[in-house]
Parts: structure tokens; sequence; C-alpha cells
């Protein structure tokens, strides 16, 4: 069985740290924060302009003032500080957050990360996903391993690129792949999802990686 | 001594709007939107405009009023993803986008009013987005050049204001508009509150007043929710 994508979130999960300054993306990643460690501190940052962003509202407190990145509602902590668009990129770009979590669309075995468009298709735009893998120190991918039976991670991207040699992990359904960025040294599977082999996943991958010794 | 308060927001834009003019347009979704001074351009009938702001509103809200009514030839935004008719116009080439990463665009607005021409930043590097920039090496890494922006008109939004124009904004709601208050020959702002100098504290002020030149009271700002998200309550 591959992972939900509940499963997926407690993954990624693992890769926060005591401390950290976090980004959370729209979708799986926003997830994320449902399982954050009990007696761990991680303020979450919101790139509208807020640092320390608190669960959904109560029914009925919700304030049109106070959204997140993905425009849902949200509320205050303790700890919360308020910012212009401009001060949260400096945040970003100045490389004081430290970790982002994201969707994509595609990903490169070097790194490179593709997920604002399809050319024709859809017209979205990259919002802070280009400030964010350019600035933020490590950057971790969560999607499906393959859309509609296609696969995701690739030689090399065939859809617009939001960044280059940006993404340092990989977390799917089928499993979890490290990528040496700055090296040079490829993508490695690290971990398998419960329940799937070797053989699926080397199926549904193009990009070429190495299997870590033990798996 | 010179009046910035206006009645209402077609009589703060009176004379500012042009055909083919440049428009900076606060806001992150319909958070911290300009709604009655959006209203008053597109009433105004105003045609062709360059419209700088990170989104384009939705349907019939925000800045999607002024889709419906074809004022906008180009928009520079980061993201247009919550507009089914933006993205009509747009893969049917009757809009042009400038797509700017949102960092990108908060410090082109913001390089834009401090009098910066340009900068350079690691965002877009290797993208579409540095296609026919200048991308020059900084210690060891690459960076592209970006354009400091600057408009005509800024319209923005905020909580509190005097009739200096001294602002404040609450919460999330203050996302682009203290830049953009900074970037354009004339800025127009709406406040939910208006009061008289003295009655702000000089501390909590986050846009000084030399950057506002004409302010109105707009008290009902409906502030419309894109996502309502909530939790249940324990029990």
């Amino acid at each position: 069985m591959a992972w939900t994508r509940d499963q997926m979130a407690a993954r990624a999960a693992i890769e926060l740290r005591d401390g950290f300054y976090v980004n959370l993306g729209i979708g799986i990643p926003t997830l994320v924060s449902n399982h954050i460690p009990a007696g761990m501190t991680v303020q979450l940052q919101s790139e509208n302009g807020m640092l320390g962003m608190g669960p959904f509202p109560y029914e009925g407190e919700e304030d049109a003032d106070l959204i997140n990145a993905g425009k849902q509602t949200v509320t205050e902590l303790p700890t919360t500080s308020f910012f212009s668009s401009a001060d949260s990129f400096a945040m970003i770009r100045g490389g004081h957050i430290n970790l982002s979590i994201m969707g994509a669309m595609q990903v490169a075995g070097n790194g490179d990360l593709a997920n604002w468009m399809i050319p024709g298709k859809m017209v979205k735009g990259m919002g802070g996903a280009m400030d964010l893998v350019a600035g933020v120190k490590r950057v971790v991918v969560v999607m499906e391993h393959t859309a509609k039976g296609k696969p995701k991670l690739l030689k090399s991207c065939t859809l617009p690129l939001t960044g280059t040699r940006v993404v340092d992990l990989v977390i799917t359904d089928l499993g979890v792949f490290e990528i040496d960025k700055a090296g040079g040294g490829g993508m490695t599977l690290v971990e398998v999802a419960d329940g799937v082999t070797l053989e699926q996943i080397a199926e549904s991958t193009e990009a070429a990686y190495s299997v870590a010794s033990g798996l | 001594m010179t009046n910035k308060v206006y009645p209402d927001a077609s009589a703060a834009l009176d004379g500012l709007l042009n055909d083919s003019m440049t428009l900076m347009s606060g806001g992150f979704g319909l958070c911290g939107i300009p709604e009655a001074l959006i209203a008053a351009v597109a009433s105004s009938g105003v045609k062709n405009l360059t419209v700088i702001s990170n989104n384009a509103g939705v349907d019939g809200i925000g800045l999607g009023v002024m889709l419906e009514t074809r004022q906008i030839h180009k928009m520079v935004s980061s993201y247009v993803g919550e507009n089914k008719l933006f993205a009509k116009q747009f893969l049917d080439g009757d809009i042009v986008v400038e797509f700017t990463p949102q960092g990108t665009l908060a410090e082109r607005i913001r390089a834009g009013g401090a009098g910066i021409p340009a900068f350079f930043t690691r965002t877009g590097v290797g993208t579409t987005v540095a296609e026919g920039k200048e991308v020059r090496e900084f210690d060891g890494a690459q960076y592209v050049m970006e354009r400091g922006l600057v408009a005509d008109v800024a319209i923005v939004h905020a909580w509190k204001g005097d009739t200096e124009g001294n602002l404040i904004y609450r919460k999330t709601a203050r996302n682009f508009n203290p830049m953009m208050a900074t970037a354009a020959k004339v800025t127009v702002a709406e406040v939910e509150e208006l009061v008289e100098p003295g009655e702000l504290d000089p501390d909590q002020i986050m846009t000084p007043g030399i950057f506002v030149d004409r302010i109105i009271h707009y008290p009902d700002a409906s502030k419309h929710i894109e996502q309502r998200t909530t939790r249940p309550r324990e029990a």
C-alpha cells in the first residue's frame, strides 16, 4: 500500500526540528502542521505577511483580515507577528527560513523543480514558490509519485522551471528520495513506503537514482 | 493647508485616471484590497490599463470587476489562479501577463518607491523569469537583475488613517499596501476608520502620511473570504 496524503505529511514532519521557522505550501504540505511532534516548537511562516500561524478558527470566528498564503482563514498565536510582503520575502530570500515544504508537478534528478505552469493549459502563476526555492535553506517536495500514470520524477523537467537545483528531498506516496543538489551526486532512494516494492518504484520513475544500502 | 480628505472614491480619483495608465492596487487575494477605489476605477470607464497587483481578484470581486469590463490590457502579478475569467482572457490572448515572483514583485515595488531603479536577486535564475534580463555572479552565485516598479496611481486599503494620511494596517491585510503607497506619483488610500491627527500613536504608524496624497473614509468594506476554513469546537 502506498502512503496516503496524511502519511506523506507525517513523513514530511520528520524533517522538522525544534526552533525551526518553516513555510508550508498549499495542499499536502499544509497537512504537515497536524504532525508537529509534541514538545517541539515550530513557527510557521505565511508568505503574505505572517509569522507564527495558528490553526483554523472556530466557526463564527473567521476574520477576513487574517488569512494564510492559500487564502484560508487562520488564527493568531501568542508568538504571531504581521508584516508587509516585502518584509516577508526578506525573511525568505534572506535565508532566515529553515525549511520550505511544497508540492510539485515535476522534479528532476538534479533537483530542478517545476510547479507553476503548464503552457497552453493552465495559468496560475508562481506566487512565492520561486522566491522560496531560491532563498530557503532546505526545500522538501511532497507530491504524488505519478500524475495520470506518468512519472513526475524525471531526467529533466519538461514544464517551465520554478528553480534549478533547488530540491533537497522528495516525499511521494511510494517513498523518499534525497537529492544532492549542490554536489551533483544525483538522486538516492532512501525509504520505501510500506508494501511498496523497489520494482514498483522503478516502473514509475523516469529519473535515474541509486538505492540506499539496506533497502 | 492642503486637504487630503475626499468625500468618496470617485471624487478621490477625479483627474487622476487616463487610458493606458499604470495602476498599482494593494491586497493579497481579496484581503486588504481597496474595494471602493477599484469600483470607482471600473465605473470611470478608463481603458487599456496596466495593473500591478499580486492577484487579479476572483470572478466579479476585486479586480475581477475590471476584467468583466475589459479595462485591463496587462497585469503584473504573481498568481492569478483564482479567476476563471482571467484564465480565459489570458489563454485567448486578450490580456497580457507579466508573471513576477511574489517576493520579486514586492521588492520591485519597494525599490521603485525608494528610488532604486534595479536590484539583483537569486529568485528566478535559470527560469523563464530571467529571460532577457542581465544575470550577474556575486560571491559565486548567479543573480538576475530586476527593475524597480513605479505607477501613475496607487490605490491602497488601510485599517486606520488620519487626515494627514498616516496609515495603520490590520493583520494580513497589510501585504502589498505599504510598498505600493510609496511607489506611485499619486497614492489614494481608503481607510475603515478616519481620525484627526494626534489620535494615532506615532509609534504604530506603518505608512507615514508623506506617501499618501488622497484619502477617503470607507467604513463598510465587504471583506470577502476566499477560503473559509474552520475547525470544530472541542466538546
